[in-house]
């Protein structure tokens, strides 16, 4: 009797589970309850109400019916935190889901992609979790199903997958996805637009095989049309798909570069206004790093006015440091390119960005770093001397050791020198006998007649007044 | 005897002189002897002299002809040896020549090209203008093609209001809400509802009025007040008075089912058809040839206005005078 009624418990209890399962399923059917879900979750004990949802879709997943909902339920959980997601992988979600993916329903599989991508978000031990379950090849599949909604998803979650390290980026490229997200770059659906060029980018990220195998895939020409996007999220993610390739050899930022790729990219910064310029000015950084032909060639296709441009209108700091160290690095491989920089007018805005007390450390640094470097190359003298009046020491130390260069070799500029009132103020400089700015300092005046000179020594009028005291009338 | 001792005195003195001579000899001996071996020695010191002189003589003689023959032999060498440096400074210094301009030119032409950087840059610059009109097409070409389906979606869901909203068209009584009569044109919605009314000559409005009893859903025309009474006044169909214009499609004949509206006109016309009293088993093809003939009196109308309500009492012996067909 007391054994019957013992058993008869635990069937209460499972059907009590099957009941819960069911309403939850249900009520996962509705995007609008997933939210409720999960705020109601967070009220409970989470850990255990999540572990249970998790196992008892997990055990739905498998049956028939109730597959779409379990799998929205699963993304559900995933979504908040790596410990709920590997909370999910423990009990076997994983493979259900991939179980999910080979049926023939698209909105089940898309519930699945889903969730996969979800878990496969957080971390790179998910994402190989993920894969080891066979996920990719389905994904890849689903790539090539008609529905948009679930290319979408696959898309995403391929770059999901793909985004923490370069075995997996492999992983996803050996099964061919390459190619098939190439074709979709021309398809109209924005949606779908984004995504391709969100996993294209986060392939291509790794390594320079990784990024030349997506160059192969013959990208470049086409992904420019899709500059002209109306939508911003689709142009940003070309643009940091081509940041992402430019970022490893020459070779690669040469072929972007054939393609006017520079062009494209130029009129894009014109075009958008705020944090979504970061990509392309990284890119034309990365670009003019390279190689000084590679500089020039940025310089030529007139990046550095909009490098200017950028810099004036964008208010963060973050965004300013970039377009620092992207100036930086186009200006400091000779001097013409250190005068394409300066005659932009540059130098005086990057010192004022050095100088000025409210900018980040980071904006500070690399502004220093570019001055430093630019300067290091510059031989136009014009733009050098607005520099003299208002840099600290140690930037003045470099400016001046410029000029000492330039103008024992120029007589022209010796004149302008003195006539534009360098020459006295570099007098008015003072410096500790024996550092390397009184070394310039000498080297300079060296190349002036010692009246001029002892004329624009400060105190000069002084001490010629003083001689008058001491004068007697013969 | 005298003798004897001159010659024993003598041999006495000789014997002292003897003994003198020799003492004498004695003594000088010693120093005769010395002076004989400084002599002797003096002078094989010079004979020996002589020929370490001589020997020395010779020994310098053919020292002085080896060494000059050595040392002429080693300038010889020496020459030659410069010769050849003097030679190979010659040819390396025309190799460097040769290998400066080579490498110069090389270098000039091969890998630090000026010319080809120059026309790359002019070339890239050249490529981004291209690409950024080819681009700028592409925008142009998508932002027209999605303004083209905006400007569709709009119409079609103007049209579409059009449709619901058929019953603002505007009447010969009372202009509707879209052609006031301040306007100097109609709106352009009333345009829009006249077409979806598909505007014509009103002398279709008995067939209009018709299809609206039957229910079913067509634009009422400008005459809705003579419609609303049309149920009461069966017979006061001004039908066959009122020249219809003929249909320009080809009129097929029924199949299944008729053209809207024609089995009532059937019903009217051959009342007695639905009469089911009828009892001649004639009776259909007779009521049917009588339809056929129906239809030249319709061919035969002219066109007529619209409001013939005092004409549906001169029409109604029409139908009588068909009547006359029968029997």
């Amino acid at each position: 009797m007391s054994q019957r009624h013992v058993v008869q418990v635990f069937e209460q209890y499972q059907k009590a589970r099957m009941q819960f399962v069911q309403t939850v399923a249900d009520l996962a059917n509705r995007p609008q309850n997933i939210e409720l879900l999960q705020n109601a979750g967070k009220t409970a004990d989470i850990c255990f109400l999540y572990s249970l949802l998790a196992r008892v879709s997990v055990y739905v997943c498998v049956q028939r019916f109730y597959k779409k909902a379990a799998a929205f339920v699963l993304r559900a959980v995933a979504k908040h935190s790596p410990e709920l997601s590997q909370a999910v992988v423990a009990c076997r979600g994983v493979d259900a889901l991939v179980l999910c993916l080979e049926e023939f329903d698209p909105g089940v599989k898309e519930a699945a992609a889903w969730a996969l991508g979800n878990i496969a978000r957080h971390n790179a031990a998910l994402s190989q979790s993920v894969v080891d379950a066979g996920a990719v090849p389905l994904l890849v599949l689903s790539l090539l199903e008609p529905e948009m909604a679930l290319k979408r998803i696959a898309a995403s979650t391929l770059s999901d997958i793909s985004k923490h390290t370069p075995e997996l980026a492999q992983t996803v490229v050996d099964t061919g996805a390459i190619a098939h997200l190439a074709q979709m770059i021309l398809s109209p659906d924005t949606k779908l637009k984004r995504q391709v060029f969100a996993a294209l980018t986060q392939i291509s990220k790794h390594s320079v095989s990784l990024a030349e195998m997506v160059i192969e895939a013959e990208i470049f020409p086409a992904a420019m049309s899709c500059l002209r996007d109306p939508d911003e999220y689709v142009k940003k993610n070309v643009v940091t798909l081509m940041r992402e390739v430019v970022k490893h050899t020459p070779e690669l930022a040469q072929v972007i570069v054939n393609c006017g790729g520079l062009e494209a990219v130029i009129d894009y910064l014109g075009n958008c206004h705020g944090n979504v310029r970061l990509p392309g000015i990284m890119m034309l950084g990365y670009v003019a790093a390279h190689s000084e032909s590679l500089a020039m060639a940025v310089i030529v296709s007139k990046g550095v006015p909009q490098l200017a441009l950028c810099l004036s209108e964008e208010s963060e700091d973050h965004i300013k440091a970039a377009t620092v160290w992207s100036v930086g690095q186009i200006g400091h491989h000779t001097p013409e390119h250190a005068k394409a920089v300066t005659t932009a007018n540059l130098l005086p805005k990057i010192l004022e960005l050095y100088m000025n007390a409210s900018s980040s450390e980071d904006l500070q640094t690399k502004s220093k770093k570019a001055l430093k470097s630019v300067l290091q190359k510059c031989t136009y003298l014009p733009s050098l001397e607005p520099l003299l009046y208002e840099a600290p020491s140690n930037i003045l130390k470099h400016v001046v050791c410029q000029f000492s260069k330039v103008l024992p070799h120029d007589s022209k500029a010796r004149r302008l020198f003195v006539t534009s009132g360098g020459l006295k103020k570099v007098q008015e400089i003072e410096a500790e006998p024996g550092s390397p700015l009184q070394e310039y300092i000498n080297a300079i005046n060296g190349c002036f007649p010692e009246e001029i000179v002892r004329y624009y020594s400060p105190g000069y009028s002084e001490a010629l007044l003083e001689r008058l005291d001491d004068y007697q009338p013969a | 005897m005298a003798e004897l001792l001159k010659i024993k005195r003598e041999f006495e003195e000789f014997q002292k002189e003897y003994y003198y001579t020799n003492r004498e000899a004695d003594e000088n001996r010693e120093k005769e002897n010395q002076a004989v071996t400084q002599i002797q020695s003096w002078f094989r010191g010079c004979k020996v002299r002589a020929y370490l002189s001589h020997l020395h003589k010779k020994a310098i003689i053919i020292q002085k002809i080896w060494r000059g023959f050595t040392a002429r032999a080693r300038v010889r060498q020496m020459v030659k040896a410069a010769y050849f440096i003097m030679k190979m400074n010659f040819y390396e210094e025309m190799a460097v020549r040769i290998q400066r301009t080579w490498r110069g030119f090389f270098v000039r032409k091969y890998i630090h090209n000026f010319y080809a950087r120059k026309k790359y840059m002019e070339g890239l610059v050249m490529k981004n203008e291209l690409v950024r009109r080819e681009l700028d097409q592409l925008e142009d070409l998508q932002k027209r093609e999605r303004d083209c389906l905006d400007m569709v979606k709009e119409h079609t869901a103007k049209v579409y209001q059009a449709h619901r909203l058929h019953h603002l068209l505007s009447t010969k009584q009372c202009p509707g809400v879209f052609n006031s009569p301040f306007r100097p044109a109609p709106h352009e919605m009333e345009l829009l509802l006249r077409q979806q009314v598909k505007y014509q000559a009103p002398t279709r409005l008995a067939s209009r009025g018709k299809a609206c009893l039957l229910g079913i859903p067509s634009s009422t025309s400008s005459s809705f007040p003579v419609t609303l009474g049309s149920p009461l006044i069966k017979t006061s169909r001004t039908y066959s008075s009122r020249p219809i214009l003929p249909p320009i499609a080809n009129k097929t004949q029924q199949g299944l089912y008729g053209e809207a509206g024609e089995a009532w006109e059937q019903r009217l016309h051959c009342r007695e058809l639905m009469l089911c009293l009828q009892t001649s088993y004639m009776h259909l093809e007779e009521a049917q040839n009588q339809l056929r003939e129906l239809e030249p009196v319709r061919l035969r109308g002219t066109g007529s206005t619209l409001h013939h309500l005092s004409q549906s009492s001169s029409s109604f012996p029409h139908p009588a005078h068909t009547g006359k067909s029968f029997r």
